[in-house]
């Protein structure tokens, strides 16, 4: 017997629409294997990882707070991998968008500057962020190297170079040598929205993000062109669409997302520029964004569920000392099963006798 | 020993994990697969390899623990990319996020743990010839394993009716379906070749590179070894020269913090990541009268009945 795919005449929407929960159903049943190899109990590890955070309100506010950057740099994301832009270096762009915008914060610290620095942070963030995009982007139009190489070495890039600056220039006098700025002066800091609480302005603004990317991809004729450009490059040119300069456009909005990412992190929950202001938000959003099936609504709730595995995670690791790394595994395999269910959408399994001689040899 | 001696023994030891990964993922991408989960076979295979070879206490049992790693994740990549024809720049990614959490789970129990490292080569009276006897007689296993290994598979693929079946599944899937070539089963050949010697690239840098096993130590080398690729435009021997070239970029910029010259330490740090970018722009600037990738690269073959 074996299993072959066939096509399916058309997409199949029912599929499309239960296929994450498939995905999120087989990634918890293969959690539980995990837990059990590592010699827990299955039923009391995913209590903790996946109800325990929905039940206190300070949880919640964390699982908003881990959500706001995955859910704007995921919707940048989306809009790339519908036009078939390959940009998997939004962990560089957010932390640039964190560097630049930290630096007007560290220019103007103990100013007495007014309430323009925080907003001004913001621009700056975005714009950094989309700058850097532009580079592989630029390099893959003008050149026709590879996005998906490029966009990746300048995570690197602007890993070291965060380290270099609050190692070297901006480090805080006061830090007792520890690489970091000095805390951000309340001008630049993101407000919160609870008083006492950690969910902030950015969460606000992230829905914003989202509402703008469902506009931009539903209601858009740019919106259209990115998804035709995606599914159908022949049609596309066929249209006179440019696919070269999608590229660049949804390259520029996904670095602009994640660098206003990246300084709302830094001026939010963080409150200084030090290294590791990120575990791995910028790879994380990928598996959003799949999960999310490039899709904005889809992505705020991806968004959300990523977040949940993020905080449980962390009270996993306290209340049943299981290792953090298992959240990253967890992620992994999640977005190995919510591609294997897209398959589900595109093609038909059905099982086959190989050969002849197979079936005369079956009894 | 003089430090120009020096400078070329440690660039072969900075080279062997590209040429290595770089020389698996060839045969893969020639196959038509790309296959970018090099970096998270990779990292598997750097903590299985010391693993093994912390428990067993035995080199040759860490390389094939990581050989065998690389081997497990790359049949993952497979049955996603071949089996369920799902997209593999997706999959590969998908490798390696799983591949770096993986890494950390297995790797926890041994950081902080030291082994012997390999041992080098040596012959009496040849490994002793000023220069060039320590470079050519005086290394460890793996770099002339991954010498012999570009040449096997320079000879395979140009020498061997099976190499130019790979290849042609690669140039052309649908006429190498249709001549009666298993294009999959090939495939699944070729990614798991792939996935062996990242997993053996990994494992190298735990085993000689450092004796210890630190989380992340691969550092974007898997990624590296997927612009070499592109950089030899998928000829084993340009591959050589490639490898070369960034494990020489790797140590100049080493020398150059060691010798203290006014340059952060941080942008010396950077220098590979950007001779990659600028490499590769350069490569692809330089191809203007079509791409010498092979044709069917990335995409997608299911094969009809």
């Amino acid at each position: 017997m074996q299993l072959v795919l066939e096509k399916r005449a058309e997409r199949s929407a029912t599929i499309a629409l239960i296929s994450p929960l498939i995905a999120i159903g087989l990634t918890i049943a293969t959690l539980c294997i995990v837990f059990a190899v590592l010699g827990k109990n299955p039923i009391a590890a995913l209590a903790v990882y996946f109800i325990a955070p929905l039940t206190d309100g300070y949880s919640l506010q964390e699982i908003a707070v881990k959500a706001t950057p995955l859910i704007m740099i995921a919707i940048g994301l989306s809009l790339c991998y519908l036009a078939n832009a390959w940009n998997i270096g939004a962990e560089g762009q957010f932390l640039i968008g964190a560097v630049a915008g930290s630096w007007l914060a560290v220019k103007t610290q103990g100013t007495d500057a007014g309430h323009w620095v925080l907003p001004a942070m913001l621009v700056l963030g975005a714009a950094a962020g989309a700058l850097y995009a532009l580079i592989p982007a630029i390099c893959k139009v003008r050149f026709g190297a590879s996005e998906i190489l490029t966009s990746l070495m300048l995570v690197y890039v602007a890993d070291l170079l965060l380290d270099y600056l609050v190692r070297g220039p901006w480090r805080d006098p006061q830090g007792f040598n520890f690489p970091t700025t000095a805390e951000f002066d309340p001008v630049a800091t993101v407000p919160t929205l609870i008083e006492g609480g950690r969910l902030h302005l950015g969460s606000i603004i992230a829905l914003f993000v989202v509402a703008a990317g469902a506009v931009l991809l539903g209601r858009t004729i740019k919106g259209f062109e990115i998804r035709v450009v995606g599914a159908a490059p022949r049609a596309a040119r066929f249209g006179g669409f440019n696919a070269n300069q999608l590229v660049l456009l949804t390259f520029a909005i996904s670095g602009a997302l994640a660098g206003l990412a990246g300084i709302i992190e830094v001026a939010g929950p963080v409150g200084h520029l030090q290294p590791g202001i990120s575990p791995g938000y910028g790879f994380t959003a990928i598996i959003v964004a799949f999960l999310g099936r490039l899709n904005p609504i889809g992505i705020l709730i991806a968004g959300l569920f990523l977040a949940l595995t993020f905080i449980g995670g962390e009270q996993a690791q306290i209340a049943m000392k299981i290792p953090l790394d298992v959240t990253k595994v967890f992620q992994g395999i999640l977005l190995f099963y919510v591609l294997a269910c897209d398959s589900l959408i595109l093609y038909r399994f059905r099982l086959i006798s190989s050969s002849p001689k197979v079936q005369s040899g079956a009894h | 020993m003089g430090l120009i001696e020096a400078i070329i023994l440690s660039v072969l030891a900075a080279s062997t994990p590209l040429l290595l990964a770089a020389t698996g993922e060839l045969v893969t991408e020639r196959s038509g697969v790309l296959n970018l989960g090099v970096e998270g076979m990779m990292i598997v295979g750097a903590a299985c390899g010391f693993g093994g070879a912390w428990l067993s206490g035995s080199i040759i049992v860490g390389a094939l623990c990581g050989m065998v790693a690389g081997i497990l994740m790359s049949l993952i990549f497979a049955l996603m990319a071949l089996g369920l024809a799902v997209n593999q720049v997706a999959t590969g990614l998908a490798l390696t996020i799983l591949g770096i959490g993986l890494s950390g789970l297995i790797g926890a129990g041994f950081v902080g743990e030291r082994i012997t490292p390999a041992p080098h080569l040596r012959i009496p009276g040849l490994s002793d010839i000023p220069l060039a006897g320590r470079i050519l007689f005086g290394e460890d296993g793996f770099v002339y394993l991954s010498i012999a290994l570009v040449v096997g598979v320079w000879w395979f693929l140009y020498r061997t009716r099976a190499g130019l079946i790979l290849r042609a599944c690669g140039d052309n899937h649908v006429s190498a379906h249709a001549l009666g070539y298993p294009v999959l089963r090939i495939r699944l050949y070729a990614v798991m070749f792939g996935g062996a010697c990242a997993g053996l690239a990994g494992a190298y840098l735990p085993l000689a590179y450092t004796p210890f096993f630190i989380p992340g130590m691969t550092a974007g080398r898997g990624w590296i070894a997927l612009a070499l690729t592109v950089f030899a435009s998928w000829r084993p021997a340009r591959l050589v020269v490639g490898a070369y070239l960034f494990g020489a970029v790797t140590i100049l910029q080493l020398h150059a913090q060691g010798a203290g010259i006014g340059i952060p330490s941080q942008f010396m740090s950077s220098l590979p990541y950007l001779a990659t970018i600028i490499v590769l722009v350069l490569l692809s600037r330089a191809r203007t009268g079509g791409s010498t990738a092979p044709a069917a690269l990335g995409t997608v073959f299911v094969p009809d009945r």
